[in-house]
């Protein structure tokens, strides 16, 4: 029991890193109906950021985490410049494809010697890690930290899209691109904002993820980055609280399955969950039913 | 002159959907464009706020040549539009849909003034502000619309069939409401399917057929003209 628990808790902290990276394909995919496959490779060079800045830079920890955010919300909204706008009267596989090879880009661009290196790289420890014992319960002071850095993001995102008037515009644009034009809206402005404000999420879920899992290398980003996008359509895609619900059911899947089942067939199992939503309910559990609006 | 389309030419594709439409809005007046299904209203009025491009041809806004101004700044300038099928942001509330109408204010002052104004015009919009505007039906779903576009305080505002869907007691409020509006200085450029409606309550009319205008006049003149009765008023000559 005390070790179901203790693996429960695991579940939510990376269902809490899964929830930062299913926020940004969830948020873009309201606004441009487009699955940004780049985007896990935006969490892995989140992760990079904060680590040639601690490592290299020598910077405190509390300020590479901002910093990677920033420099990941300009990569997103690059991103999005150079290989989605030029393609948005397009039909829509050709941004998907696009997505496809900016993901390779970035991978295996950031494999090359002179940028991040193809090897793995040991993360250090950016404070000491403190084990608690709860009769019995082990909680780690990584796992607060995770905790109430996701809560603090989330709410701020909740309250950005909720109560500014930046969020009602997101929201609006994601209804209808052209009600938006008409009110004043600048519909471009509004999708580069939302791809930074995703890449700077995924990149706080990137620096958590190096924290709670000291290990990172190029292609890190491919297999979060693909159970957060489940996450998001097991949520219902476009929703911004399915992604948070489907990435906390993923973080547990993930971890229980690898716990009692079998590790070797935990991917195979959270990609079955993929399958399965699609072929049974496709609009997820808190998405919109009904015909899509394009 | 407030608009002066000059020889507009739209396509959509390889089809063309306007071909060389040319017409003219003087300040203060009730224009209309009426035509049927597909003769090129919506597009004239989305070429005007910019929705469309143009493939040739000029939008002129005062003296401004607005041909290539992208749509949110038309906005600013001063041009209103309530699209076809109303388009309200079913994911907000009524509030924050008129909200967004303001979006383009840069005098955040007078915010209010224009909710007052709004109010004015459609007391039921007040008493639904928390209510998700997918929950409104049709008659407030318009007046909404045309609310949201009022935020902005246009001088000139485009209206694309106000009346669609609506009975026939809502279609006469929404009409009065427009005239209303109209006499407090605001420019209406109007597009209808019902023309009946649309020429009662216009001083000049243009019709289309086919993405060209085929006709134009005085409205009093063209209730009277014997192919507009035949084609649009549903009367035998």
């Amino acid at each position: 029991m005390i070790e179901a628990i203790n693996q429960v808790l695991n579940g939510l902290q990376l269902g809490l890193v899964y929830a930062l990276i299913a926020l940004g394909y969830t948020m873009v995919y309201g606004i441009i109906r487009l699955i940004n496959f780049a985007h896990g490779d935006v969490f892995m060079v989140g992760a990079f950021i904060a680590f040639i800045s601690t490592v290299n830079w020598h910077l405190p920890f509390y300020i590479a985490v901002p910093l990677s955010m920033l420099i990941c919300a300009a990569l997103g909204v690059i991103i999005e410049r150079l290989a989605y706008r030029p393609l948005r009267y397009a039909a829509r596989i050709a941004a998907l494809i696009s997505a496809i090879g900016v993901s390779l880009l970035i991978e295996y661009g950031g494999s090359l010697k002179f940028v991040f290196g193809p090897n793995y790289r040991v993360v250090p420890q950016p404070f000491s890690v403190v084990q608690w014992d709860l009769s019995g319960i082990s909680v780690s002071n990584i796992q607060v930290i995770v905790l109430v850095t996701v809560v603090i993001l989330l709410a701020g995102l909740q309250y950005l899209v909720a109560r500014t008037k930046t969020g009602k515009a997101m929201r609006a644009v994601s209804f209808d691109h052209d009600a938006a034009r008409l009110m004043g809206i600048n519909v471009d402005a509004i999708i580069s904002y939302t791809f930074a404000l995703g890449s700077a999420l995924a990149a706080a879920g990137g620096v958590l993820y190096s924290v709670a899992y000291p290990q990172i290398n190029p292609f890190m980003g491919i297999m979060p980055g693909l159970k957060a996008f489940t996450a998001a359509v097991l949520g219902g895609i476009g929703s911004i609280p399915g992604a948070m619900l489907g990435a906390l059911i993923m973080g547990q899947v993930d971890v229980l399955s690898a716990a009692y089942i079998s590790s070797q067939l935990r991917d195979a199992i959270a990609f079955t969950i993929l399958i399965l939503v699609l072929l049974v309910k496709p609009s997820g559990l808190l998405g919109k039913t009904g015909p899509e609006k394009v | 002159m407030i608009l002066q389309v000059k020889d507009l030419n739209v396509a959509y594709g390889s089809i063309l959907a306007l071909h060389g439409v040319a017409f003219e809005v003087a300040e203060g007046e009730i224009v209309t464009l009426i035509g049927a299904n597909g003769a090129g209203k919506s597009t004239s009025l989305r070429a005007i706020s910019g929705l469309v491009r143009a493939r040739s041809g000029q939008v002129m806004y005062h003296d401004a040549d607005i041909t290539r101004t992208p749509a949110h700044r038309i906005v600013q300038m001063g041009i209103g539009h309530v699209p076809e099928g109303r388009k309200i942001f079913a994911n907000l509330t009524v509030a924050e849909n008129l909200e967004m109408g303001a979006y383009a204010r840069a005098d955040r002052g007078s915010l209010q003034a224009a909710f007052d104004r709004v109010f004015k015009s459609f007391p039921r919009l007040k008493e639904r502000l928390k209510q998700n505007a997918g929950t409104l039906s049709g008659g407030e779903q318009q007046m909404l619309a045309m609310g949201r576009a009022l935020m902005s305080t246009p001088k000139l505002l485009l209206l694309d069939e106000p009346s669609m869907g609506l009975s026939p007691i809502l279609v006469q409020e929404i009409f009065s409401i427009i005239q209303e509006i109209n006499r407090q200085g605001t420019t209406v450029l109007l597009v209808e399917q019902n023309a009946y409606m649309a020429l009662q309550v216009a001083s000049r009319a243009y019709v289309l057929e086919t993405g060209r205008i085929v006709l134009s006049g005085p409205a009093a003149e063209l209730r009277e003209n014997p192919r507009v009765r035949a084609a649009y008023l549903g009367q035998a000559v």
